[in-house]
């Protein structure tokens, strides 16, 4: 892990991954919502509001995974003192919080029209909220150390105790009662039909590229700016 | 009385709050690290 630790091997490689996660993510997501919209079938009960399920899904996936990403980044900033671990976690808390926002947004549209109601407060839905709130918090952690100049290690430490949530928002179905339904798939075995799993699996792919691509875009202007501001420094001592 | 919802304009709405969202989440990080990059370049050459 730590040979793509030195920044001049990061940027080669970001330098064409950022462009293939980009075109392959827009493409495949756009292709998962021309299939949503207008050409997978309408559900027995939930009706057309099952088009909704094929961007909810892949957002409320990456609003988890961004957070998953936060806290093993951390976990590699504290331990092995990683040097790009901070960027990376840095870099995927905004687009984190961006999918929560949008997995909250797109539940609680699907909600009025299959539950009655915009919201509930329940334990999926609380949770995910504070998933939003923990994001908000890790960004403005990280954006005041980064310009007062404080420890890394303050933001690594909230990203690893955050990542509790993690479990409670995927349990909470299981654990209280909800108007959420529990997990439709699991290891190996799924409730729902071809049809809809294809699609999900498609919308899960094209977000995750995209994700993928705005996170590595993060990271290169966050690595830019630091090194910009070195070699000011530099040329300030020097002069 | 039950109102009646016409389920396309919810699905209509899920699917614009996401593209716009995702769209210019994905437009201003590109823009922010080209201006960075941009930024390092200069600083360089100075």
């Amino acid at each position: 892990m730590h040979g793509y630790a030195n920044p001049a091997r990061f940027l080669r490689i970001a330098r064409w991954l950022t462009p293939v996660l980009l075109l392959s993510g827009l493409l495949i997501t756009a292709g998962t919502m021309v299939y949503g919209l207008f050409l997978a079938p309408a559900e027995r009960l939930q009706g057309e509001t099952v088009r909704i399920l094929f961007i909810h899904v892949p957002t409320v996936w990456l609003g988890m995974a961004g957070w998953s990403t936060i806290a093993i980044s951390s976990l590699m900033e504290l331990v092995w003192r990683h040097p790009l671990a901070a960027l990376a976690a840095r870099g995927a808390a905004v687009p984190g919080a961006l999918f929560t926002a949008l997995g909250l947004a797109t539940g609680s549209i699907w909600g009025r029209p299959a539950w009655g109601t915009w919201w509930v407060w329940d334990g999926r839905l609380t949770s995910f909220l504070v998933l939003l709130f923990l994001y908000l918090g890790y960004i403005a952690l990280a954006g005041a150390v980064s310009r007062e100049g404080g420890s890394s290690r303050i933001p690594a430490i909230f990203g690893l105790v955050g990542a509790i949530n993690i479990p409670i928002i995927h349990y909470s179905v299981l654990w209280w009662n909800s108007l959420h339904q529990p997990p439709s798939i699991g290891m190996g075995n799924s409730s729902m039909s071809p049809e809809f799993l294809w699609g999900l699996g498609a919308g899960v792919l094209g977000f995750s590229l995209l994700f993928g691509a705005v996170v590595l875009m993060r990271m290169r202007a966050l690595l830019a700016e630091i090194q910009a501001e070195a070699r000011l420094r530099r040329k300030a001592l020097e002069a | 009385m039950r109102e009646a919802l016409n389920q396309w304009n919810f699905v209509i709405a899920a699917y614009a709050v996401t593209i716009i969202g995702t769209l210019a989440m994905v437009g201003w990080s590109w823009l922010s690290m080209r201006r960075a990059e941009r930024q390092r370049e200069k600083a360089r050459g100075r």
